[in-house]
């Protein structure tokens, strides 16, 4: 049940921080990004940053342009008059995914010892404590409904995943004991509720299951569909895994490298309340409106 | 043109930052020490936001293909040309061939080093400052190496010997001290952790860079019990993945605070019990590993009154300089 208050509290003087809700969901995550749309059409002076998060988000603000006190109030207002927008206009997208690929699989190997299970790999591991009998039927449960782009962060456009199906379906998986000082860019994770595709190498603490072959982040923007701008995720966006082998990835990549590869993309309406009442057979239609 | 013959330990070119990115992961940046970067690039006759160069702990070495005027601010990490000292916070000039070294590190952690003209790299999302992480911005998206050849603007430079003085310089008190706004998930944590945050001495940890600032030595901080919300994390530090402010002071595991600063990470599933004031900011770009330091608390109402102060400093070495 989703929480009807939410609460507002200041990061420094800079920043104000409003959480939606304590736990996750898809209410949360709509009434975020609808408040955080408001706020933008708003435009409210001394704002510079308007950050939705999955069941929160932050505003920067400049105090010597706007008080602290005037922007919380302004934002309430607009949080009390903002519909919370059951419906948004937004964009699938398809991802290849190579699980159990080489590198992710040695990288998880060299950091053994930060994890809850030295004796199986991530993968295995996630696929034993969500009580499936098998990683490959873990794995058509992963790949078998789309995810919401619920977040983008952490670094550049590294985009937070969160699984369309009824919560007690939902995966759910620990993170790493200790964060890992390396992970492979492109990597697919998941920690907590959430799924994610580490944008560039680096730390990390969620387990990882593959490896996309197609660049999310381009700083130099020489990737085709990253020359708009050079991150491809955006919160709101609905994200499909289609399995590859080590041959759909090779392909794939030399497509990239030859500027060849375009994502598989639509534009979709998504309305909560119809998901909500028939789960699988709104997954149905966002899929056929993705090959369609 | 500039070429690096040394580039020091992870000199990279900063401005005033990238704002306007964040909600895609993409922050800030920028120089840690605005202050001294504004105050360095004033004193070479530059906009206070032209690019600069800034080094963590050591200086690099330059050699400089024309006449330019140049400052170092921040640390004390003392300049010498051609082997010849020159004084911090002052603006000097070099020639042609000439060859900018450091001394070593004696105070602060972080040096300015403002050129006339500033550094010409290509504006990236609006500024030229490096985000190494996401490989964007500064000179090819990374720290220097030594053969760089770093291309400058044009600008006649100011004079030699325009100097910032001593009072209107700021750097970290020994132990630091850092103003701390509790709040965001400050209710988490228990009565105990809440008081024993503020009393205790933490020291800088090794791991202390431009994302974030550890610290070790207090004691471990511990949460009031819940059942972890869904989708949090098991750990009770653990939350629904938010946005993070920078200056925020995550806690992961209860054990070692982490304060994120101008290239942080911007969102996770760390609990933070509140944020350093903007106006402490810049101090903490100047504290080394080891340093004891002791947070603050502080209310909205005080940290408004610090941010006006600093803004006063700056408006006093503004004119100072125009004099």
């Amino acid at each position: 049940m989703a929480r009807t208050e939410s609460r507002y509290s200041f990061g420094g003087d800079e920043h104000l921080f409003v959480e939606i809700d304590e736990e996750m969901s898809l209410e949360a995550f709509f009434k975020s990004l609808s408040v955080c749309t408001a706020i933008k059409e708003a435009g409210i002076r001394g704002v510079s940053e308007i950050c939705p998060a999955n069941a929160s988000f932050q505003i920067k603000f400049d105090p010597d342009v706007i008080a602290p006190a005037d922007i919380e109030a302004e934002v309430r207002r607009i949080e009390a008059r903002a519909q919370a927008s059951h419906r948004i206009a937004t964009r699938i997208l398809e991802v290849p995914a190579f699980f159990r690929d080489p590198w992710t699989t040695e990288t998880l190997m060299r950091f053994r010892d930060r994890h809850q299970d030295p004796n199986a790999t991530d993968i295995e591991f996630a696929a034993r404590i969500n009580g499936y009998p098998s990683v490959e039927a873990f794995l058509a449960a992963f790949t078998g409904s789309p995810w919401f782009v619920s977040m983008v962060g952490f670094v550049a456009g590294l985009p937070f995943l969160y699984q369309m199906v009824e919560r007690k379906r939902q995966i759910q998986v620990p993170k790493y004991l200790r964060p890992r000082t390396d992970t492979p860019a492109l990597t697919i994770g998941f920690g907590g509720c959430f799924g994610c595709i580490y944008s560039v190498r680096g730390a990390g603490g969620y387990q990882m299951f593959g490896i996309t072959p197609m660049p999310i982040y381009d700083p130099q923007q020489k990737i085709s569909y990253l020359q708009d701008f050079m991150c491809l995720f955006r919160p709101g966006d609905i994200l499909v895994w289609k399995p590859i082998d080590r041959e759909g990835y090779d392909a794939i990549k030399a497509d990239v490298e030859a500027g060849r590869f375009v994502p598989k993309m639509a534009e979709v309406t998504f309305d909560l309340d119809a998901f909500e009442r028939d789960v699988d057979g709104t997954n149905r239609k966002l899929l056929e409106a993705l090959h369609a | 043109m500039l070429e690096v013959v040394r580039p020091g330990l992870a000199t990279t070119v900063q401005d005033l930052g990238r704002p306007g990115y964040y909600h895609v992961g993409i922050p800030i940046s920028g120089a840690m020490d605005r202050l001294a970067a504004r105050a360095a690039n004033l004193l070479v006759g530059n906009p206070e936001d032209a690019a600069l160069l800034e080094s963590p702990f050591m200086g690099p070495e330059l050699r400089f293909a024309d006449a330019r005027t140049v400052a170092v601010t921040g640390a004390e990490i003392a300049p010498k040309v051609n082997g010849e000292p020159r004084p911090l916070w002052t603006s000097f000039r070099v020639g042609k061939s000439d060859l900018l070294s450091f001394d070593f590190l004696k105070k602060g952690a972080r040096i300015y080093i403002a050129i006339s003209g500033g550094i010409d790299v290509p504006v990236v999302l609006g500024s030229r400052s490096t985000y190494a992480l996401g490989a964007l911005g500064g000179f090819h998206g990374r720290k220097l190496e030594a053969g760089d050849l770093l291309p400058l603007g044009a600008g006649a430079g100011a004079s030699e010997g325009r100097t910032v003085p001593e009072h209107l310089r700021r750097m970290p008190e020994m132990p630091a001290k850092l103003r701390v706004l509790p709040g965001l998930y400050w209710h988490r944590l228990t009565e105990e952790a809440k008081q024993s945050f503020f009393e205790d001495t933490w020291k800088v940890a090794p791991e202390a860079d431009r994302i974030g600032y550890r610290f070790r030595g207090g004691r471990p901080l511990t949460f009031v019990p819940r059942e972890q919300p869904f989708g949090a994390g098991s750990d009770p530090s653990n939350i629904v993945d938010a946005a993070y402010p920078y200056g925020s002071i995550q806690v992961p595991g209860g054990t070692e605070p982490i304060a994120l600063h101008r290239d942080a990470v911007s969102g996770g599933g760390y609990m933070m019990l509140g944020t350093v004031i903007s106006a402490d900011m810049d101090l903490i770009g100047q504290l080394q590993p080891h340093t004891p330091t002791r947070f603050v608390p502080c209310d909205m109402a005080e940290a408004l009154r610090a941010r006006a102060e600093r803004r006063k400093l700056l408006d006093a070495i503004r004119a100072h300089l125009a004099a």
